[in-house]
């Protein structure tokens, strides 16, 4: 699978994995058909913000911002490529 | 299917099998020979303690499987409180005792997930196999489970009879738009192992099989994904079973008995406590039987030194009894077992019933209550 990643593209969550706060594991996790990925934060940073809402330039703008760094671009779209060919986020 | 890998010593997978009664007589269940013995099934508010003490215990993932869980006409009010509770929900189920208004529901109480599992990819042999004229339904419903936007698993239990029509079965998966086909090669277990003579398929059976598993990975890989299960018997490395003994598994039995995976009743010497009488977290955490053979000092030679004990965890306590007679051996598939070399010779001598069809003399074994009382009324 070739994904091309676009900066005006708007990812979102897919309908069939789920997302969400674990407190037993203390961390966010995807969730899927008898299955269960523990997320880093940085995964989780990301994952939170493909909410269907946000651009993926945007993404990568707010996040820069929030933890005031200027070269989150690559690791960001690497993270969104990889999602998305798992099937987690799609492109609306 | 796709593990959870991760052990924080804590019951990540709750499979709650909900009854053992089902309208269909699979020869190769899963379930034990002693489902007649089951009549007394947890009650809609056991089930929801159960399920709210599991969770707060870190319980992830709940699968309602059985039986057949459609049997249970509490299951929308389970499926609804348990996706409450923050669970990702499996519903695991034959299909039969489904229509579309039961799917909807389902899709409102929350339900995450449906796993439709087929006998064989045409009418005759899944119809003779369930014991039931099921295979149109089952279509059908496959249909409207993918309708109602559900991620949908299709499992296929491999064995003999069905193992020839990989392809066609393949094709079925990618016509009904699964995304997950689950190739289930038969472990020998319950039923599958008082019909073992006419399940086991021969090892050219298999590796044609995995062969055309392999092929259709590759060609649909960007659309669906296929688990194909082999089958330990021929294997010369045990299956991590379980991921570890009391490690992140814990199964619920119709009668309220926690057991460490569902195959676990039949081991002797271990009682299982029951729901009914015990908190989750006191079972998980404090019964004898869950501690029986968590990590590894109760392993023997030649687990004990082996440095690959860490990886398959001794392989399966229950194979490890059903072939040796006694649970805390290596289980036989690994071929560091004194007992491999037996399960191998058993293995060829079922493989040359097959070739010279002694295996169809004797019958083989549907999975009903009446055979169920037929078995326990001759182990007495």
């Amino acid at each position: 699978m070739i994904v091309l990643i676009m900066a005006d593209q708007i990812p979102e969550f897919a309908p069939t994995f789920r997302f969400q706060w674990e407190a037993a594991q203390n961390c966010h996790v995807v969730l899927y058909p008898e299955g269960m990925v523990k997320l880093s934060q940085s995964a989780e940073e990301i994952l939170k913000r493909c909410d269907g809402q946000h651009t993926t330039a945007e993404i990568i703008a707010e996040l820069q911002q929030a933890f005031n760094e200027q070269d989150l671009k690559n690791e960001i779209e690497h993270f969104i490529e990889q999602a998305i060919k798992n099937g987690w986020i799609r492109y609306k | 299917m796709a593990g959870l890998d991760i052990n924080n010593g804590k019951p990540l997978w709750l499979l709650a099998e909900l009854t053992y009664r089902c309208p269909l007589q699979c020869p190769y269940c899963s379930n034990p020979v002693e489902i007649a013995n089951y009549d007394n099934e947890l009650t809609t508010e056991d089930w929801l303690r159960v399920m709210r003490e599991a969770r707060e215990m870190g319980a992830t993932q709940l699968g309602f499987s059985g039986g057949e869980p459609l049997v249970r006409r509490d299951l929308e009010e389970l499926i609804a409180e348990a996706r409450r509770l923050g669970f990702y929900t499996n519903l695991i189920t034959s299909g039969v005792g489904m229509d579309e208004a039961r799917v909807k529901a389902f899709k409102d109480a929350g339900l995450d997930h449906i796993q439709i599992s087929f006998q064989a990819s045409d009418e005759e042999l899944n119809n003779y196999l369930g014991g039931t004229r099921s295979f149109q339904h089952k279509q059908d419903m496959a249909r409207v489970v993918k309708k109602y936007a559900y991620p949908m698993v299709l499992n296929i239990v491999l064995h003999r009879k069905n193992v020839d029509q990989i392809r066609d079965i393949l094709d079925m998966t990618v016509e009904l738009n699964a995304d997950y086909v689950e190739l289930a090669s038969t472990q020998y277990y319950g039923w599958s192992r008082v019909n073992v003579e006419h399940l086991l398929p021969s090892r050219e059976q298999l590796e044609q099989a995995e062969r055309i598993a392999r092929e259709y990975q590759q060609k649909m890989q960007d659309s669906m994904k296929i688990i194909y299960v082999i089958p330990d018997y021929f294997e010369n490395r045990p299956k991590a079973c379980m991921n570890g003994w009391g490690a992140i598994f814990l199964t619920i039995a119709p009668d309220g008995s926690a057991l460490p995976c569902h195959a676990a009743a039949q081991l002797p010497g271990l009682t299982f406590p029951n729901v009914k009488n015990h908190s989750i977290e006191e079972i998980w955490n404090e019964s004898d039987t869950f501690n029986k053979f968590r990590g590894f000092d109760w392993m023997q030679e030649p687990c004990k030194s082996c440095p690959e004990k860490e990886k398959d965890f001794g392989g399966c306590r229950c194979q490890a009894y059903m072939l040796t007679g006694d649970a805390a051996n290596a289980d036989p598939v690994c071929d560091k077992s004194p007992y491999h070399q037996q399960l191998h010779d058993e293995v060829e001598r079922i493989g040359r019933l097959a070739t010279e069809q002694r295996a169809e003399a004797k019958p083989l074994i549907f999975r009903n209550m009446k055979n169920s009382k037929k078995i326990i009324q001759e182990a007495v």
